[in-house]
């Protein structure tokens, strides 16, 4: 049994979190993310009628293992942010919001300046800040600072599918934070999501590459696995790669 | 300033004609194999060279599309709140010369039009007037997006071209995008058919989405009316023009709209045709170029047609659409703008995207600064 995963007050015995969006039905989406075992969900405030009881997503998420973390997906500065996640906060009784502030529309890369000062505004109202950045290590000691209970730097560029892109500034994230590092958007394989884990993320977050692959729903147990076996793996400690062989003839054994 | 004219000017209509024509079938099938499209690879998509690759091209523009936007389809409806025109469009069933009765919603024709669209189901609503600064100028759209913004989520309009701070009083309303189809981007023939009126003016026309960039408007939709010139030519250009917009205003979204001449009041038969085949080779080879631009269907198009381009690069759909002011529900008879080509209802339109495995998105958008 892999560790539990703790952030601010809660723990996650799954490490592996999941979005909403592009599914072909709420139905399967539904029975997708039930098969990942998600814990945290997140859903764009945007697609969501936050004054209709029945809104179809938000009915097809309610389950007692499902936490739901709304995004600020749309929003363009920390203003609209700060604006969104309180509105988020109301709707959804919850005060966890993951900070998107990208505005860029077409490759929905945040914007490091606006989410610091969301992020250090959005701590004080009293929210759990998840901010979606650059695998950008300073930034992510400076969230840290600010308060935000983890930092969620990306893989790849958003539903890109690339992998760990950014690893080597992931590692250093990794090394030196104080907090949750979930690595958030490029995972478009299982193998993927498994060399996160055994880097040492603390979990990741998985959307496109679930909701648009043929079969969703094995997609998302194959994802499960991925994310379990990876963090198994990092807990069992990893053999170290080598690159070289080893002297047969010990340098130093002149000292004997 | 930055302004689309200075780069525009820089090029010439026929000799860019004569390059589409000129491509060959290996610049296509290098097109097809790159990762990253250039205008150059646009430009081979859409020649006649590529016409034997259409099925490839149809299965990249679906994938492509998939992957970006998912198994969604985002529902939208036009409401046409006037059909008063100060201009003369050879084309239009609004011209000022056509006898017509004139007429503009009152508030409260248009909330009775907002009551029909939003028990259909309808979030994201299109706006659409003709030409009239006396009656229909800044003033009425902007108490129009004032009175019905608390029931749709995202408002977009298509309206006459504005001035900077008129869309940056709209953009403070409310306003989400802003629709502004250069028509055609050969200044002669724009000429032709736009002789009297504001719009005449083909210069302030391409100079809209600049100033639409400068005020800070969420998305501008742009595109060419198919049939007064060579489609190609004028998508070429429809490419160029977007893709200097992404550059200069990088927070914008943009989207693409392909409108054929439809039959109309005083109709006019198109200069150039464009049959299925050239604009399903339109869409992918946009979808091509761009893997994140918006790509719009309306009901201009056949039942047939709209079935089958659903999974192959479109992302947004309107259904059901009335193109004359109170038509769905205060004044069902008066003068449509054009012929709607697919009259299904919006019920049978969900269960057709449903049945070709989309979901259906109503609501996309929230507006958190206000």
């Amino acid at each position: 049994m892999n560790q539990k995963l703790k952030i601010a007050d809660k723990e996650f015995t799954s490490r592996l979190f999941t979005g909403t969006g592009k599914f072909s039905s709420s139905k399967l989406m539904r029975a997708s993310l039930l098969a990942s075992e998600s814990e945290l969900i997140t859903v764009a405030l945007k697609r969501v009628d936050v004054t209709n009881d029945e809104d179809d997503i938000l009915t097809h998420l309610n389950h007692k293992h499902i936490n739901l973390l709304p995004n600020t997906s749309g929003v363009r500065t920390a203003k609209e942010a700060i604006f969104a996640a309180e509105l988020s906060r109301e709707a959804l009784q919850t005060n966890w919001v993951k900070l998107e502030i990208h505005p860029d529309p077409r490759y929905l890369l945040p914007d490091p300046i606006e989410t610091l000062k969301a992020a250090e505004e959005l701590v004080k109202l009293g929210f759990v800040v998840m901010p979606y950045i650059h695998a950008d290590p300073v930034l992510c000691k400076r969230l840290e600072e600010v308060g935000a209970q983890c930092v969620m730097p990306l893989g790849a560029p958003i539903g890109s599918n690339k992998g760990l892109k950014t690893q080597d500034f992931l590692e250093i994230i990794i090394e030196q934070s104080n907090v949750p590092v979930i690595v958030d958007a490029g995972i478009g394989a299982p193998s993927h999501a498994a060399h996160a884990m055994e880097l040492g993320a603390d979990a990741v977050l998985v959307n496109t590459a679930i909701a648009v692959s043929q079969n969703p729903i094995s997609m998302a147990k194959a994802f499960k696995m991925a994310v379990e076996s990876g963090r198994m793996a990092f807990e069992a400690k990893l053999a170290l790669i080598k690159n070289q062989a080893e002297a047969s003839s010990p340098l130093t054994s002149f000292l004997n | 300033m930055s302004h689309f004219k200075t780069l525009f000017d820089t090029y010439n209509w026929d000799f860019i004609l004569q390059s589409i024509f000129n491509k060959t079938e290996v610049e296509v099938k290098q097109a097809l194999a790159k990762e990253k499209r250039d205008l150059e690879d646009f430009k081979a998509l859409i020649s006649p060279a590529a016409k034997p690759f259409l099925e490839e091209m149809a299965y990249k523009s679906k994938v492509l599309t998939k992957k970006r936007f998912g198994n969604t389809m985002q529902m939208y409806a036009p409401m046409y709140l006037s059909n008063e025109c100060q201009n003369i469009c050879t084309y239009c069933g609004f011209s000022l010369t056509n006898k017509i009765p004139r007429r503009t919603l009152t508030d409260a024709e248009i909330l009775k039009e907002v009551a029909f669209l939003k028990h259909k189901g309808y979030d994201h609503i299109l706006l659409v007037t003709g030409e009239a600064n006396q009656k229909v100028g800044v003033d009425y759209i902007n108490n129009a997006i004032r009175l019905i913004r608390s029931h749709f989520s995202n408002i977009t309009i298509e309206v006459q071209p504005l001035d900077q701070d008129e869309y940056e009083l709209l953009i403070q309303n409310g306003l989400y995008a802003v629709l502004v189809y250069q028509e055609t981007y050969h200044r002669d023939e724009y000429k032709k058919h736009h002789p009297k009126g504001k719009k005449s003016n083909f210069d302030y026309r391409l100079d809209t989405p600049d100033r639409l960039g400068k005020a800070g408007v969420h998305k501008i939709g742009l595109g060419a009316l198919f049939g007064l010139e060579d489609w190609r030519a004028d998508s070429f250009f429809t490419a160029l023009h977007l893709q200097y917009l992404q550059k200069t205003y990088w927070k914008t979204k943009y989207s693409i709209s392909f409108p054929r001449l439809r039959p109309h009041s005083g109709g006019l038969d198109p200069k150039v045709e464009m049959t299925d085949s050239d604009l399903v080779q339109l869409i992918c080879a946009f979808r091509l170029l761009d893997e994140d631009v918006e790509l719009s269907m309306s009901t201009r198009e056949s039942e047939i047609f709209r079935n089958n381009i659903v999974n192959l690069g479109i992302t947004s759909i309107s259904a059901e659409s009335k193109t004359n002011p109170g038509g769905y529900s205060v004044e069902p008879q008066s003068l449509e703008q054009f012929e709607i080509s697919d009259e299904r209802s919006t019920e049978k339109v969900v269960e057709m995207l449903k049945s070709r495995g989309l979901e259906v998105v109503w609501k996309d958008w929230e507006y958190f600064s206000y």
